[in-house]
């Protein structure tokens, strides 16, 4: 349900990537949900300076999540991104534009972003700038899953501002600094989640009405990280992320990654990532009344929560040296198992009364495993 | 605040000039070659004064380069054919170990001398600054130009060059 | 918002001395980039895989932005 922000994620301003095309497995199974992607990118040079870049992904949706309270089935959907990248390499600096389109039942994201980044200082340095447009529009099934019936709830616009810079330090070190500020107005809520406010009149003691969420909303995030090369062949990665923004909510983010190749052959990764954030300033668990404040939610992604992420990755050649045109292929699994805490969102979908009274029930606390399996063919 | 602006004016005209010689790909060089002796793969010595009298192309490149790669097989050609007109081509290699340069010219073998500089002094005396780099010499051992990088199309350019200072 | 803005105008500054040359010479050769050429050292080797991850994190977490890296690699060119 979210927009697809496809900015770019990483950038070399020396010379063009090299071609390559990759396709792509993966599954999300956690918190009730199990969620099937499948995807197939390629991108290759068209000119020793011009290289595109197509990619399509498909995700199915299966299940019945905590929050689904409104919806008495469970859900079943799907959702098609396609995008495409132009990328052109002039002299020392790299301009990249891209447009991605994500298409569900009940959402459709669109995104338009233009990039550039410009290496200086004896290549030491990197500058990146950039700047994405995206559209929303919202809708709610009003419908069951196997029998549809949507209606169009809003819009939504979004603007991000990025800029990053990129520093060599040593011949083992790169350090790496970025930054984005992200506007959005509109219809920003999710239209399946409610609040519930205290209510003795209701069996469960409880009553459920829409969330009324500001109509805009900006966040500024900054994001530090250094790779530093081992005294034997390897790679360690420290990265920290703060977020903020005008609704209340502060994120940080800590990331430990660490990379060891064996041979030509092998590359092992593993990585631990431990996020926390607080509450929006609108959001409860349950209010005292309906109408006792002018925003209300209490949409999960707003609770005070945290997570902790292990993740382990193996890459494989099995075409080290190339084959023909190919100049190396590889295969990658890589599972992540994600502990989601959340210290002010209860579980009202399992536990209510006469065990628990309202606000009493257990916080909300599930795992999810993620895992990816791609095949990938340099040439 | 005087001295901070002399100090934004200085950097400014530096960068100005800095700016526009390292725009250009190649540019052309004067002053006498640095000698040099390196040793092969093989462990046998040579250097620029083996070529006296010839016209030499300094190839500086390294295995984990990929426009280096890519101008190997091009610069084999030059070699082969200018060769018998008084041209050679010694290909330096900067990678700070031997093995994966020895696997590498395995799998593609070039033609053309080519000596290891692991401790980089070869590529300090030449001043290099971009990789690949390669530094023509005339038949009087000065330099006579550089070219910083490589982009498909260059080896016309060295080719130019090349024939412009045989004939002299 | 002014903050940030503050910010990256430092950034843009910074690079921009840095550029200028300024007696300040680049301390790392092209010569010398073996090890940040290694395909261990970029920022983000599988960019569908990353990307996947971040979507996911997006879709369950109240933050979003400022991931991904640049720089690095060979230098050549």
């Amino acid at each position: 349900m979210v927009a697809a922000l496809l900015l770019i994620r990483s950038t070399i301003a020396d010379v063009l990537p090299d071609d390559r095309a990759d396709v792509f497995y993966s599954k999300y199974s956690g918190g009730g949900m199990d969620i099937t992607g499948y995807s197939a990118t390629a991108r290759a040079k068209i000119t020793e300076n011009f290289a595109v870049e197509a990619n399509y992904f498909i995700d199915k949706v299966s299940g019945a999540s905590i929050d689904v309270l409104s919806q008495a089935s469970v859900i079943k959907d799907e959702r098609k991104q396609k995008s495409g990248t132009l990328e052109y390499l002039h002299d020392k600096t790299t301009y990249t534009a891209s447009y991605v389109s994500s298409v569900e039942r009940d959402y459709i994201s669109e995104t338009a972003s233009f990039s550039l980044s410009q290496s200086m200082f004896g290549d030491l340095t990197t500058l990146t700038l950039g700047f994405a447009d995206t559209h929303n529009t919202v809708g709610e099934n009003n419908g069951t899953a196997d029998v549809p019936n949507v209606a169009w709830v809003g819009h939504a616009l979004s603007r991000a501002y990025s800029g990053g810079l990129s520093q060599i330090l040593t011949k083992n070190f790169i350090a790496d600094v970025n930054l984005q500020v992200i506007t959005d107005a509109g219809y920003l809520a999710n239209p399946y989640r409610s609040i519930r406010y205290l209510d003795p009149l209701n069996a469960k003691g409880y009553s459920l009405a829409s969330q009324v969420y500001p109509d805009t909303h900006t966040s500024t995030a900054v994001q530090v990280q250094g790779k530093y090369y081992l005294p034997y062949r390897a790679a360690v990665t420290a990265l920290y992320r703060y977020y903020t923004d005008t609704w209340g909510v502060v994120g940080n983010t800590y990331e430990l990654d660490y990379t060891h190749p064996v041979l030509n052959k092998w590359i092992f990764e593993g990585r631990v990532r431990y996020y926390k954030q607080t509450a929006a300033s609108f959001y409860s668990d349950l209010f005292p009344f309906a109408g006792s404040q002018n925003f209300t939610a209490r949409d999960q992604n707003l609770a005070a929560l945290d997570n902790t992420t292990i993740g382990a990755k193996v890459t494989y050649a099995f075409l080290p040296d190339g084959w023909r045109i190919f100049k190396r292929g590889t295969v990658t699994a890589d599972v992540s198992r994600i502990r989601f805490n959340y210290l002010d969102f209860r579980n009202i979908k399992d536990f209510g009364l006469p065990q628990y009274t309202p606000g009493t029930e257990p916080l909300y606390q599930f795992s999810a495993t993620v895992y990816q399996l791609f095949l990938s063919v340099y040439f | 605040m005087h001295k901070i602006s002399t100090l934004l004016k200085r950097c400014a005209m530096a960068g100005i000039v800095v700016a526009s010689t390292a725009l250009a790909a190649g540019g052309d060089a004067s002053g006498p070659a640095p000698s040099f002796t390196l040793t092969t793969l093989g462990g046998q010595a040579s250097g620029l004064s083996a070529y006296k009298g010839q016209v030499v192309m300094v190839n500086f490149w390294a295995t984990w380069c990929g426009p280096c790669q890519q101008e190997m097989p091009l610069l084999d050609q030059m070699y082969k054919k200018y060769k018998p007109a008084g041209f050679t081509l010694i290909g330096v290699n900067v990678d700070k170990e031997a093995p994966a340069v020895k696997e590498l010219l395995t799998r593609k073998p070039v033609s053309f001398p080519v000596l290891l500089d692991p401790a980089n002094q070869v590529s300090k005396a030449y001043h290099v600054d971009e990789m690949p780099s390669s530094v023509i010499i005339d038949r009087k051992g000065q330099i006579r130009y550089i070219h910083r990088g490589y982009k498909p199309g260059d080896e016309n350019d060295y080719q130019d060059r090349i024939r412009q200072l045989i004939r002299e | 918002m002014r903050r940030s803005s503050l910010l990256l105008l430092g950034a843009l500054s910074g690079t921009l001395l840095l550029s200028s040359g300024c007696s300040l010479q680049p301390w790392v050769k092209p010569y010398e980039r073996d090890r940040l050429a290694d395909p261990i050292m970029a920022w983000d080797r599988d960019a569908i895989s990353s990307g996947y991850m971040d979507h996911i994190r997006e879709s369950r977490e109240g933050s979003r932005g400022a991931t991904g890296g640049a720089g690095g690699g060979c230098g050549c060119n």
